[in-house]
This record gives structure tokens, C-alpha cells and sequence, in this order.
């Protein structure tokens, strides 16, 4: 649980170390701190993987868009309003009923921010990077997932400033569905590989 | 450079530890950590390139022992220190002891979404032709240099298909050492699994990296 309290002889040696550089940065006139608040709010209230759960959404009611995903996925993902930072590149890879997609990082943390947000902290530990490029099937029923043995798995690790959105098959039974209802079944592990979009309830 | 960040195929690290609902932040001071971060980048004095090789600079002992904040903070440290803004001084007192150099720019909080909405593109236009085309076969560089690089090792000395051209891109391998952005074409190369694992690969699967053209041959 985060802990929320501000007293300095509350603060554990490492948010003492970050305050001390926020407060050496803005006594420089450096920084904004009002900035921060700003970056903090925009990141846990209004980017997140919802924005990524109506690209894919969309992208399974309109053939159209599913088009320009697969050919130009900034430029899709932009129409949406769904720009910037850490999704200036984007690539949308489908999956289908023979391959698997899986994305990772081995080298850093690199990650899909403008339609998936920040990353959790498994995607930039040590497990997952190291594992997901030579043991996918290991890391996938970690989080549950069994893949049939002749699915094929593909593995994109994103080395260059490339983002990559996983866009997870339709799952069945769904076909009369509202893009917005369907938008529910687009976890973000689904977006990264780890899983399959939700079966309807 | 052979650091503690170059993860792919790394052993005994342990499962994955999802975990259900997780919040964006574990603590108050990884939301001050990440936006102190982000400003300090917003000052223009150094790029990502330089900012990913300060991270992976760290001792691998203490990157090993770090979350993911705490190693943006232990990076970003360096960093401000290399360009002039923060002393050894001003840390060991907490508050600013020492005047700073001087910033291209500061980030003001009315200035944040624009700037986070525009992002930082790293493509650049290439005079050149691609060296490569979809469907050539190419052999990955054998190289360990000691600065960044963004060819891991896994995928070193590798033969793979290029599946796609991408664009022409920074290189990080200068760019993170001030030596110049030098873009070159990016591509899409493909690996077998066995290609990379050996015996006992998983025979269904398939790793793709996204290689600048000077990590690359052909076959």
C-alpha cells in the first residue's frame, strides 16, 4: 500500500534521497514542481490502457481501421487522439489463431505509454526480461496462460524506439457486440501478450 | 556495453510475479521520481540514449538490487552531475549549495501536456537507400563494444530474415555518447529460436529484434 505522509522523519532513505533532489532542482530554479503534478496526474488518471482497449476494439468492428493499424499504426492510434510520449512509433501486431505474439524489453523498460500507460513492475524486472525471449510458454503459464503446443509464439523485443500493441483475436460469441462493450474484454496483459482478451461474461 | 541491463536469456532471476490490480505507483516518492525525471530530461541537456546508458551503467550489484524508480534516480544523478546542474555537495546537504549550469529550457507545468502529447520522435530522414530489403537473410555483428549499444547479446552473431524496413533512426550507439545522432535504417530481423537457443529451443518460436544497419551483414 502506498504510504501517503509527507513528514520528513517519515520519509524511508530513499524518498528522502528523491525529495532531496526535487527540492535541490527547484531551489535552482530547475524545475517546476508544479510540473510534476501535472506529469503524475496525466500518468494515474488519464493515460492508460483503456486507450489501448479501444484501439483493438476498433480495430475487430472496422476493417477499415484494422488496415491502417497493420499499415500505419502511429497514424491509426493518432486518430484517436492517442499520441506522444513513448508511442511516437508505433507497430500494431495481430494475433492470430496460429501465432502468439508476446512483447518485451530485454535491453531497458521500453514500453507503450501513450495507449498502455506506465508499465507494471513485472515488464521491467529482471524475470520477465530475461525469460520472455527464451522461455515464452514458462513465463506465459506464470500468468495462467496454456497455449496449445503447435501454436506459434513470436516474441518482439523492442530494442530501437519501436512500440509494440499486441491486438489479441476476437474472442468468440461477441460478433453482435458494441465496440464500447467490447473495449471491457482488452486487458492491458492482453495488449502485451501475457494473456487472451477476456471471454464475454 | 556487456551490462547488467542486457537481460534476454539471463537464468535465475525467478518466476514473474504478476500482480492482480497493480497500482501505477508503490510509493509517494516514485511519483515525485518519475516526474523529476521527466523534467530533469525536459531541460534538453542530455537524450534518451545518454539517459538508458547511465541506467545500465550502474553496478550490476546495485542495478540487480534496484526497483526500476530507484535505478531512474541513481542514473538521473549521474546525469545531473555530468551536465553541471547538481554537486556533490548540494546532495550530501539536500538543498542547492552550488550554482547550476545553465538549462536549455525548464518545464512549466502549463507546458506539460503539449510537451508529453508530442513526444520525442527519433526518426530522421536518410539520404542513403536501404542497405536491405524485406526477405534478405543477414548475419548480426559479432561486437562487444564497451559503450551503449542496442544489439544484445543474444542476438549477436545471428543469422535472421529481415522482415521489415522500418525508418531511419538516431543511433544510439553515438548519440548516447555525444558523438551525434548519425541515424541510419532501421529493420526488422527475425530470428528461429533455435537460431539463438541451440538444442532444445523451443521449436514454435520465433524473436524479432529491430537492428540499426551497422549491427548488420548479409548472409
Amino acid at each position: 500500500m502506498s504510504h501517503d505522509h509527507d513528514h520528513d522523519n517519515e520519509l524511508d532513505p530513499f524518498a528522502a534521497r528523491v525529495r532531496a533532489l526535487e527540492t535541490i532542482l527547484t531551489q535552482k530554479g530547475l524545475i517546476d514542481p508544479a510540473a510534476i503534478d501535472v506529469i503524475v496526474d496525466t500518468y494515474e488518471t488519464k493515460i492508460g490502457p483503456r486507450n489501448g482497449a479501444k484501439v483493438v476494439a476498433k480495430a475487430w468492428v472496422d476493417p477499415d481501421f484494422a488496415a491502417l493499424l497493420k499499415r500505419d499504426a502511429t497514424v491509426a492510434i493518432g486518430s484517436l487522439g492517442y499520441t506522444g510520449r513513448q508511442g511516437e512509433h508505433m507497430q500494431a501486431v495481430f494475433n492470430t489463431v496460429d501465432t502468439h505474439n508476446l512483447v518485451v524489453c530485454t535491453l531497458c523498460s521500453c514500453y507503450p505509454w501513450s495507449v498502455l500507460g506506465l508499465p507494471p513492475v513485472w515488464y521491467k524486472a529482471p524475470p520477465y526480461r530475461s525469460r520472455a525471449v527464451i522461455d515464452p510458454r514458462g513465463v506465459l503459464e506464470e500468468f495462467g496462460l496454456t497455449l496449445p503446443a503447435t501454436t506459434k509464439i513470436r516474441v518482439w523485443d523492442s530494442t530501437a524506439e519501436l512500440r509494440y500493441l499486441v491486438v489479441p483475436t476476437r474472442p468468440k460469441g461477441t460478433e453482435d457486440w458494441s465496440e464500447e462493450r467490447l473495449a471491457d474484454l482488452v486487458t492491458r496483459d492482453a495488449m502485451i501478450g501475457t494473456e487472451l482478451a477476456g471471454a464475454p461474461k | 556495453m556487456n551490462g547488467p541491463q542486457d537481460l534476454g536469456g539471463q537464468m535465475g532471476f525467478g518466476p514473474v510475479a504478476p500482480e492482480k490490480d497493480e497500482p501505477y505507483f508503490h510509493a509517494a516518492w516514485e511519483r515525485r521520481a518519475l516526474g523529476v525525471t521527466l523534467c530533469a530530461g525536459a531541460m534538453g541537456a542530455w537524450n534518451i540514449d545518454e539517459s538508458r546508458h547511465a541506467r545500465e551503467s550502474l553496478h550490476p550489484a546495485d542495478y540487480y538490487a534496484s526497483s526500476y524508480y530507484e535505478i531512474w534516480i541513481k542514473a538521473l544523478e549521474t546525469l545531473l552531475k555530468r551536465h553541471g546542474f547538481v554537486s556533490d555537495r548540494d546532495l550530501v546537504a539536500g538543498k542547492a549549495v552550488d550554482p547550476a549550469a545553465a538549462p536549455k529550457r525548464v518545464l512549466k507545468a502549463e507546458n506539460v501536456l503539449a510537451v508529453l502529447a508530442t513526444g520525442g520522435p527519433c526518426d530522421r530522414p536518410i539520404a542513403t537507400p536501404a542497405r536491405f530489403k524485406a526477405g534478405d537473410l543477414v548475419q548480426t555483428k559479432n561486437f562487444h563494444p564497451t559503450g551503449h549499444t542496442r544489439l544484445p547479446r543474444y542476438a549477436r552473431g545471428k543469422q535472421g530474415a529481415v522482415e521489415a524496413v522500418r525508418d531511419g533512426f538516431v543511433f544510439p550507439d553515438t548519440n548516447a555518447h555525444g558523438q551525434g545522432e548519425n541515424p541510419q535504417w532501421v529493420y526488422t530481423v527475425v530470428f528461429e529460436g533455435a537460431e539463438i537457443w541451440g538444442e532444445g529451443a523451443d521449436p514454435t518460436l520465433t524473436v524479432s529484434i529491430d537492428a540499426w544497419e551497422s549491427y548488420l551483414e548479409p548472409a
